[in-house]
């Protein structure tokens, strides 16, 4: 993947907000790809995670709010118990997910689930979903 | 013997079947359970930023309850409620100043320092049961079944709070065991079913559980026991549908651990709601003359 980076789309204040809102360091990432290797969901990115990880390391907000990773992570922390420099993954695109959601976007709207879905759907399903989904 | 035990939202409901199991069991092996008194929803995941304190307050109503009714233990079993609660718990214990914040928001209730200990299902039979005085009530031992545990996410991740060491899965290997199965190894045990996915990336998610069901049926493993709602909902539940996509070839029925635990101790099926599961899985049971006669 080639980074175009420019004055507009590196941001330093990106990249401490995002490290601030997640508690997590995002300069430690080595770019090994361990995170990307355990995430079960990685087939349906169309940024891998250790992609996102390096556009975050370049304060790249603009490409990163358009992308879909953050919303196809199952915050399962597969990625974070696995990566050698120690860096909570989940954490990092919890803090993407949340910079969206907060401007209040909705990435699911609650009132298009069906009532079928509802009746049969567990509970932490749709108690997880809402939380991860809508501001 | 005497336990305080926080349920959760889905084990009241749709998943009747894990929670209605465990209580008929422990009452069995002589443990009276009690469940807290006011209990809310513990908001299914923990939240992963660091300045989001008001979703920590749910969770931790919950613990202020259990020391208000005089727990120092607090048993619970739905994997993800455990994941929530503990990690609740850990910042109240350790991160004096995010403990401080939420004493002082929550100013109705006593104040909390991580003092109930948040105990899983499975690690309390072990610690206090014990594998050998369940093996000595079995009626009906699973013989034959061949059934592999399937921990998923929250049981194991992260460290701090994972009930056993990453990629270990020996408490539900020895309480199988002691129940009489035959004990399958798994590779994908800890791997994610896609959980609330199911509600953002529905296809997605089927991939990644159909994929866990394949695995499991190539292993020749007969059935799965997991204590996740969600993990049964998306690999079990949906076997159905996913034999219709042509996702799957063929069914590998996924049950509560303490389903599996009720039927050997010879309890009641009705204890088990059997109907909440995909209709194959009290087909096997039956077929290994599980089942005890109605």
């Amino acid at each position: 993947m080639t980074l175009t980076i420019t004055g507009q789309t590196q941001s330093i204040q990106a990249i401490e907000k995002l490290n601030e809102l997640s508690g997590e360091s995002v300069k430690l990432c080595m770019q090994c790809a361990t995170c990307t290797g355990m995430c079960p969901m990685a087939l349906e990115m169309d940024f891998s995670p250790r992609k996102v990880m390096h556009m975050a390391q370049f304060g790249l907000m603009e490409k990163l709010a358009g992308i879909n990773t953050y919303w196809k992570c199952a915050s399962c922390h597969a990625c974070s118990v696995k990566c050698p420099r120690g860096i909570d993954i989940a954490k990092v695109m919890e803090a993407l997910r949340q910079q969206v959601l907060r401007k209040s976007h909705n990435y699911i709207e609650p009132s298009e689930i069906s009532a079928e879905t509802i009746a049969e759907m567990p509970q932490i399903a749709l108690v997880a979903g809402f939380r991860k989904f809508t501001s | 013997m005497k336990i305080s035990y926080y349920p959760g939202c889905t084990l009241k409901t749709k998943a009747r079947n894990l929670d209605r199991a465990a209580v008929a069991s422990l009452e069995t092996l002589g443990v009276e359970v009690q469940e807290i008194e006011r209990w809310n929803c513990c908001g299914a995941v923990h939240s992963l930023t660091a300045d989001d304190l008001i979703h920590q307050v749910g969770p931790v109503r919950n613990l202020i309850r259990a020391k208000e009714q005089g727990a120092d233990k607090l048993v619970t079993l739905c994997s993800m409620c455990y994941n929530t609660l503990a990690r609740a718990n850990q910042i109240m214990k350790n991160d004096t100043v995010k403990r401080d914040t939420i004493n002082r928001f929550m100013d109705e209730e006593i104040d909390y320092a991580g003092e109930v200990e948040v105990v899983h299902y499975l690690t309390y039979l072990q610690e206090v049961i014990g594998w050998q005085k369940i093996k000595d009530q079995v009626k009906i031992p699973l013989t034959d079944l061949k059934v592999a545990p399937y921990y998923g996410c929250t049981l194991q991740r992260p460290a701090e709070v994972g009930i056993e060491p990453f990629g270990s899965y020996a408490l539900m290997t020895g309480l199988l065991d002691a129940l009489g199965a035959t004990v399958m190894n798994f590779t994908a045990a800890d791997k994610c079913c896609g959980s609330y996915q199911v509600l953002g990336v529905p296809a997605g998610e089927n991939k990644a559980a159909a994929a866990i069901v394949n695995l499991a049926a190539d292993a020749g493993i007969e059935a799965l026991a997991t204590s996740c709602p969600l993990c049964e909902y998306n690999l079990g539940k949906q076997q159905g549908q996913m034999i219709a996509k042509g996702n799957i070839t063929a069914h590998v029925p996924t049950y509560y651990f303490t389903q599996l635990l009720a039927v050997a101790l010879g309890l009641d099926t009705e204890n088990c709601h059997f109907e909440l599961n995909d209709p194959t899985s009290a087909e096997l049971l039956q077929s290994k003359k599980c089942l005890a006669a109605a």
